[in-house]
């Protein structure tokens, strides 16, 4: 058993590094994200083209140590579960609140898309592989910003691991509030880019994407999206919801590393 | 029409550079400006260091939106045993001023026309030899007894009309000086310090300024005296021949 995932492991890392090599050189002819049908978005997308040729694309966000840790808000979704919540999911909400009364025991991460296997990860599947834990700067796009420690499977193993074919270039990701985002490849396998469990040293509170959130740590903290439900690797940019353009969450930048 | 010296002075009004170059750059700081006031209006509180929220002491306090006051916090949580933990609090404010999603691109797009405009400004100023002529203070110029009787000529509004363009005065000088060389650029940097990917590809910039919250409180006192000099700008145009200025910095030579 462990054995066979070790190959796996390895072939799937020479796939990864395969769609990693097809992400730098289709760079330049594939399409950009859209900018949302709005003019306004030239200039995320001129951040995000300088960003990308400019900065060295493995730059680690600075960590700290846990005497730097402050106090966090948790903003926006704190319980997914709350038929009051402002993007409570009619189907994904009561299934969230079934899991959470068995303590996440029955959570599983959904994760399809362009990839060789896919499948589904317990809470114990990803606590398998080596985890990786940080103390980072949550930077909010409000303007604030809070220090905390965050325990977690990389990205890159998970996609290592389901064998992300060549040719992907994104990581998609829908939440149990009903949230859709995504991030290109060079973020996704940063390795500072994890896929949480743990939050100052313990299960990751409900406020803060319980049982499980993203973390990348060098976009904005809307970005990191809580309470993930499946994980879509594709080789087109999806837009979630173009009709939601206007609205709070279509509006949004899909570049947030400024 | 005469050929007299103020004239002939002053009639090539600004090089075209000039005039494309600071139209486009007004235009960005007025956007930058609308846009950034939007900006902070979200979260009006102030810090000093790296991390600064609802739930830690603000340096400052603007009282300029419905979120100054925060909305509700639950009870909360530490995450240590310590007596001094850090804690967690969920936030419930349905009402709140957010409209960052347009206001933070429109910001950027400003700011990319700015610092795009500005680099042509300074380099093309520095080469064409413009920055060290009619910029840049002679030592003679920002003597103290030089220097006072500009600020009591400006006290007293005594202000001698001219034609658009140089020689300027000793505090006209220091006051563009100060804004093209010190005051701008640290915009820019205070700005790039809040920028989770820029800092992380250059550590330096996060602590030059204390921490990205820090960044943040500079860049908005930054702006306040950017904008000191905007409102000072437009008052001395206005009282020093507003058509003459006008015409010097939009068609430049009557010729």
């Amino acid at each position: 058993m462990t054995g066979s995932r070790i190959v796996l492991t390895r072939r799937a890392l020479l796939t990864g590094a395969a769609s990693a090599a097809g992400l730098a050189l289709t760079g330049c002819t594939e399409r950009l994200p859209p900018t949302y049908g709005n003019v306004l978005r030239m200039s995320d997308n001129l951040s995000y083209v300088a960003h990308r040729l400019l900065i060295p694309r493995h730059a680690l966000a600075k960590e700290y140590g846990r005497g730097d840790v402050t106090s966090f808000p948790a903003i926006g979704t704190t319980n997914p579960a709350d038929p009051a919540g402002e993007s409570f999911s009619k189907t994904l909400g009561p299934e969230f609140s079934r899991l959470m009364h068995g303590d996440f025991a029955d959570y599983r991460l959904q994760i399809d898309g362009h990839v060789a296997r896919p499948g589904s990860y317990s809470l114990a599947d990803l606590k398998r592989f080596a985890p990786r834990t940080q103390i980072t700067k949550h930077t909010c796009e409000e303007g604030w910003s809070a220090i905390g420690e965050w325990t977690g499977t990389p990205l890159a193993r998970v996609l290592v691991a389901c064998g992300a074919l060549p040719g992907a270039r994104f990581v998609n990701f829908h939440t149990f509030d009903d949230w859709d985002d995504s991030i290109d490849m060079v973020d996704a396998l940063h390795p500072q880019t994890i896929l949480a469990w743990g939050m100052n040293g313990r299960d990751l509170p409900l406020g803060h994407g319980a049982p499980l959130r993203l973390r990348v740590e060098t976009q904005l903290g809307y970005k990191s999206l809580k309470f993930l439900q499946r994980m879509t690797v594709t080789q087109e940019f999806f837009d979630p919801a173009p009709e939601k353009q206007a609205t709070f969450s279509g509006g949004w930048a899909w570049y947030a590393g400024i | 029409m005469s050929t007299s010296i103020a004239d002939s002075a002053s009639a090539r009004g600004h090089p075209r550079w000039v005039r494309v170059t600071h139209w486009l750059i007004a235009t960005a700081v007025l956007t930058l400006t609308f846009s950034g006031y939007v900006i902070l209006m979200v979260h009006p509180r102030l810090y000093w260091g790296d991390a600064g929220n609802s739930l830690t002491p603000a340096l400052i306090e603007l009282p300029i939106s419905r979120n100054h006051r925060n909305g509700n916090w639950s009870e909360p949580v530490p995450f240590f045993a310590s007596v001094a933990s850090p804690v967690t609090s969920n936030r419930d404010f349905p009402d709140m001023f957010n409209q960052n999603a347009w206001a933070r691109s429109l910001h950027f797009l400003a700011a990319w026309c700015a610092v795009l405009g500005g680099l042509v400004y300074v380099i093309v100023g520095l080469l064409s030899g413009h920055a060290r002529r009619d910029l840049w203070p002679r030592a003679r110029e920002v003597g103290p007894r030089r220097l006072w009787r500009d600020v009591r000529d400006h006290l007293q509004l005594r202000i001698r009309p001219t034609g658009g363009g140089p020689p300027y005065g000793p505090l006209q000088k220091l006051a563009y000086t100060f804004v093209i060389f010190v005051a701008l650029p640290t915009m820019v940097l205070t700005g790039l310090a809040m920028s989770p990917a820029v800092t992380a590809a250059i550590p330096p910039l996060a602590s030059l300024f204390g921490g990205s919250q820090s960044s943040r409180t500079v860049h908005f006192f930054v702006f306040v005296a950017v904008a000191m000099f905007v409102v000072v700008h437009v008052v001395m145009v206005l009282l020093s021949g507003f058509g003459r200025q006008m015409r010097g910095m939009t068609i430049g030579s009557r010729r």
